[in-house]
């Protein structure tokens, strides 16, 4: 017992706890309409372009913050449009947009060299970088995406599951959507520091599929994978700590190790209830004018 | 635009509409009045669900006017094929998720438990309640949609081929819902590929094949040579029991080119 808390007498162990909890549960949150929506390709792309910003934003001296936050939200916005207006081979444009982005990213560290905050902390995800400046920044996400959800759980809800009728209903789904990926991009670079670039789409993704199996209920569902992310944030972070292996790939794998767990017990039910979960939601055709108005 | 009767609730007047290719919709006229229960026929890719998105407000035209009553409140069900059954909704959730004004708190309060349970039960599935959307029987799927229509309190009801893939059973039962809410004030529109089944019972039918090509009651419509221009095909009218009953006149062309048999 003593070996397991000896970590906690750190202060870089004690912030790494927290912001790995916080970051769980945040995208556990998050998670659950990325996956509902059939956005996991987004997430995992929008996690990548926010690799350039982070470069760029390295590279220029420019706080990390503020030059990968333009990066992530100016992403977030463009690969929302070309999903809203199904631009023909929108994931095609998506993958080019986020790839390139990403590949920039890699070429400046080549050529320029490490600058600022740890290359490989970013891609991989490390503690060793975390101070309390990150803890107040995911807090703050988190209590900001919290709010978001908590009062706008209805018409997130309606847009997610039904988004033409939604906007037939008078909810602002164009809105709703750019909050959505917003919270999304906010998210990605809270978490960024300890769960690392290439990791973030899986916690975005493993909590919601395991609370799927779990409840047919989406308010349960909602809860349960928000819970699941943290604890996994939490075990996590402390088997890389005793494990000597990078905070990402630990998180990552002790939710992998649950899915596995949780997909064994449910049996049939389990895989029912996720069958559809490759299913994209729809969003509303826009009629394009042929005759002049 | 103004309305030709005080009881109009939406006036289509010249209305066209496009995905980008070829018109959808061209030149379509049409009003909805109050407790007005029509149904809009035709083959596949004849613009129904189109011209029915059109009303709802969620499809703009690209040219034509639409007039809608000012606060005219509508509720919509869409077609069982659209919805997505392994999302994780509850009945009651998928119900209540359509009330998004004068709440901000996630959970449902005493009264919007009592209005979902009072509509639940008017349309005889309260019980199901706590059931995923998934595990009911088509029919009761359908309730479920048109439950979260009603919570609305809408004036015009859309539904998009309600009786698609359901048994004759279950038609039975959509189809005395919907003149029960027909009778208490409720005015529907629906589209149905079904002309004996459903169209024949309603009192009022619109033939569209990217344009009106008929309306008027199933006896003033339904005849050999409005559904020739709508189908495209020949079909036979007979009556029976006082309703005109559809039958497809199938025959094998002369000029058909047969299919020859290569044997093996």
């Amino acid at each position: 017992m003593e070996e397991l808390l000896r970590p906690l007498e750190f202060d870089f162990f004690r912030n790494g706890l927290i912001v790995a909890t916080l970051a769980g549960a945040l995208c556990g949150m998050v998670g659950v309409y990325v996956v509902l929506k059939g956005m996991s390709y987004i997430g995992h792309g929008l996690s990548h372009a926010i690799f350039g910003g982070f470069a760029a934003s390295a590279l220029l001296g420019v706080n990390f913050a503020l030059g990968a936050g333009v990066w992530g939200v100016a992403s977030a916005l463009m690969i929302n449009g070309v999903t809203r207006r199904r631009v023909i081979g929108a994931d095609a444009a998506i993958g080019v947009i986020t790839t390139a982005s990403f590949a920039l990213g890699l070429a400046l560290f080549a050529l320029f060299g490490r600058a600022g905050r740890s290359f490989e902390a970013a891609l991989f995800g490390s503690i060793l970088g975390v101070g309390p400046e990150d803890v107040w920044a995911i807090l703050a996400v988190t209590v900001l995406v919290g709010l978001v959800v908590f009062f706008g759980y209805r018409q997130l809800l309606f847009t997610t599951f039904d988004p033409e009728v939604a906007e037939a209903s008078g909810v602002r789904t164009a809105r709703v959507d750019a909050l959505l990926m917003l919270a999304l991009a906010g998210s990605i670079l809270a978490t960024m520091q300890v769960l690392g670039v290439t990791l973030i789409a899986a916690t975005l993704v493993i909590p919601a599929t395991v609370a799927r199996m779990l409840t047919d209920s989406f308010s349960r569902m909602l809860l349960l994978a928000t819970g699941i992310g943290a604890v996994t944030g939490f075990v996590g972070m402390n088997l890389s700590y005793h494990l000597d292996v990078q905070s990402g790939p630990t998180i990552v794998l002790v939710g992998a190790a649950l899915f596995a767990v949780v997909f064994a017990l449910t049996g049939r039910r389990g895989r029912r209830r996720t069958a559809g979960l490759d299913r994209h939601a729809t969003t509303p055709l826009v009629p394009v004018s042929s005759t002049p108005r | 635009m103004t309305p030709s009767s005080a009881t109009e609730l939406v006036r289509l007047a010249g209305v066209s509409a496009s995905y980008g290719g070829d018109p959808v919709l061209a030149g379509v006229d049409l009003a909805v009045t109050a407790r007005q229960f029509s149904g809009i026929v035709g083959p596949s890719g004849s613009g129904k669900t189109t011209l029915l998105r059109v009303l709802l407000g969620s499809v703009e035209p690209s040219a034509g006017t639409v007039w809608r009553r000012p606060g005219l409140r509508v509720g919509y069900v869409p077609q069982v094929e659209a919805v997505d059954w392994s999302f994780p909704v509850t009945v009651s959730e998928c119900v209540l998720m359509a009330r998004t004004h004068g709440r901000v708190l996630p959970w449902r309060s005493r009264s919007e438990q009592a209005e979902v349970r009072r509509i639940l039960g008017r349309l005889g599935i309260e019980e199901l309640a706590a059931r995923h959307i998934r595990d009911l029987s088509g029919g009761q799927q359908q309730r479920v949609f048109i439950a979260r229509a009603l919570l609305g309190a809408p004036e015009l009801l859309l539904m998009d081929e309600p009786t698609s893939g359901v048994d004759v059973r279950t038609r039975h039962d959509v189809l005395h819902l919907l003149e029960d809410l027909h009778g208490d004030g409720l005015a529907i529109v629906l589209t149905t590929h079904d002309l004996n089944g459903m169209a024949a019972h309603l009192p009022h039918v619109v033939c569209l094949n990217t344009e009106v090509l008929g309306e008027g009651s199933p006896r003033q419509v339904l005849t050999p040579d409005v559904l020739e221009r709508t189908y495209g095909a020949k079909m036979e009218i007979l009556e029976h029991a006082g309703m005109p009953v559809v039958l497809d006149r199938y025959a094998p062309a002369d000029n058909v080119v047969r299919l020859r048999k290569t044997g093996a």
